[in-house]
């Protein structure tokens, strides 16, 4: 019994400590942002590993999201003689929420996880500590330049994501199914509004890229230094991201979307 | 694996996807490329009942959208629905006895008002803040199926 105790009191205080961590962790890398800005180079290799590495997941699973949506959505409005309709149906669940969440969790897969294991290898390997006796510090040349990366990335790929589904919902619905093409687009842009709907879509997959790097970034350098310390992170790294994202999701959709 | 040269290029090339999305959601997808940032004149219009009317709905004349709908408020004094409409500056010419109506776009389509242009005897034409007096209300499915009931059953 007392055993319970001793245990819950230091789980209690490791996540605080954690919490701790992460905050003066994520202090850091921004202050980290600046120092990045002027040295372009490091920059674009993460924006091409984080993002153009992510293009042909993020691109080809936003195709077949819109295609599924046009399907199931067709079926489920031409019971209601509402097919007209199915350009709103798609466009909108894939600007407001499937867009910026899906595109969020393939980043946090694709992406999130191999910066958890760059830089948890690293510092298993200390070249972290490395860094450090060459006066280098490593999260100005390692942490930040990521974390800009995946906070410029994801709302491109969310925005690519939503711009090939609707296309994709588009090439069923219209092309394999017969609904109206002019209706199609017309009910569309008549629906979808651009304040509320794209830029809070916007708003969304920025948050999101701020977490999931957040996220991938702390767990890798926070691992313990060992092949498993790593994998278990790595592990972390996704879920935990797919918990923050799909959270953080309900609480801006509650405070965009609520009352209107 | 890559020299920076094509890396930078492929970095290049999907910023400006990423961008060109974003552009294309904003003009095709939603009602961006339609708006019209120019000069608007407000009318006013008092509803028995302005139904399921809602801000931003559409104003038309003839089936052609020249104006919104800006705000919908309850008047304290007779307990009717004032709406008021924003329409382009460059209709200006709709005379001063022209009627407004609600309607609903197909059975269950979303309601918009539709101003009928009048015969224009006066020679003047609605100006901002004018108000149309020639109204009909909108028409409540629920209202009518339940008079139709009415009357069938009083017929028997």
């Amino acid at each position: 019994m007392f055993q319970l105790f001793e245990s819950l009191g230091q789980s209690t205080r490791e996540s605080f400590a954690k919490l701790g961590r992460s905050s003066l962790f994520l202090l850091n890398t921004l202050a980290g942002v600046p120092d990045t800005m002027t040295r372009p180079t490091l920059l674009v290799k993460q924006l091409f590993s984080v993002g153009v590495l992510s293009f042909l997941i993020i691109t080809i699973s936003g195709l077949f999201v819109g295609m599924v949506l046009g399907l199931q959505g067709f079926y489920t409005l031409s019971d209601f003689g509402a097919e007209e309709s199915l350009g709103v149906m798609v466009a909108a669940s894939l600007v407001r929420e499937l867009g910026p969440v899906v595109s969020a969790l393939l980043f946090a897969g694709r992406a999130g996880s191999a910066l958890t294991a760059e830089i948890g290898l690293m510092k298993a390997t200390e070249q972290l500590s490395g860094m450090e006796m060459m006066a280098v510090d490593p999260i100005k040349r390692i942490i930040s330049p990521r974390f800009l990366a995946g906070f410029i990335s994801t709302p491109l790929l969310a925005a690519l994501f939503s711009t090939i589904g609707v296309n994709g919902g588009h090439m069923v619905g219209v092309g394999m199914l017969g609904v109206d093409d002019g209706a199609f687009w017309a009910q569309m842009q008549a629906s979808i509004d651009f304040q509320q709907d794209i830029i809070n879509g916007v708003i969304k997959s920025i948050v999101f890229g701020f977490v999931v790097s957040w996220i991938a970034l702390f767990e890798g350098y926070d691992t313990i230094p060992t092949a498993e310390g790593v994998s278990r992170a790595t592990t972390r790294t996704v879920v935990n991201s797919a918990f923050a994202v799909l959270g953080l999701d309900f609480i801006l959709t509650a405070l965009m979307f609520g009352d209107i | 694996m890559h020299n920076t040269k094509t890396q930078d290029t492929l970095v290049g090339l999907f910023v400006a996807s990423g961008i060109a999305a974003l552009f294309y959601m904003a003009m095709q997808v939603s009602n961006l490329g339609s708006y019209t940032g120019g000069e608007t004149y407000t009318i006013i219009a008092q509803f028995q009942n302005s139904g399921g009317l809602k801000i931003k709905s559409p104003v038309s004349v003839a089936g052609v959208r020249i104006g919104r709908v800006s705000s919908i408020r309850l008047d304290k004094d007779s307990h009717e629905s004032i709406v008021e409409m924003q329409i382009e500056s460059q209709y200006n010419n709709l005379p001063d006895d022209s009627g407004a109506s609600i309607y609903t776009a197909g059975l269950l389509g979303e309601q918009y008002v539709s101003i009928d242009p009048g015969p224009g005897i006066s020679g003047e034409f609605l100006k901002d803040r004018s108000k149309i007096d020639n109204v009909s209300s909108a028409i409540i499915l629920e209202e009518m199926i339940g008079k139709f009931l009415m009357n069938k059953a009083d017929s028997k």
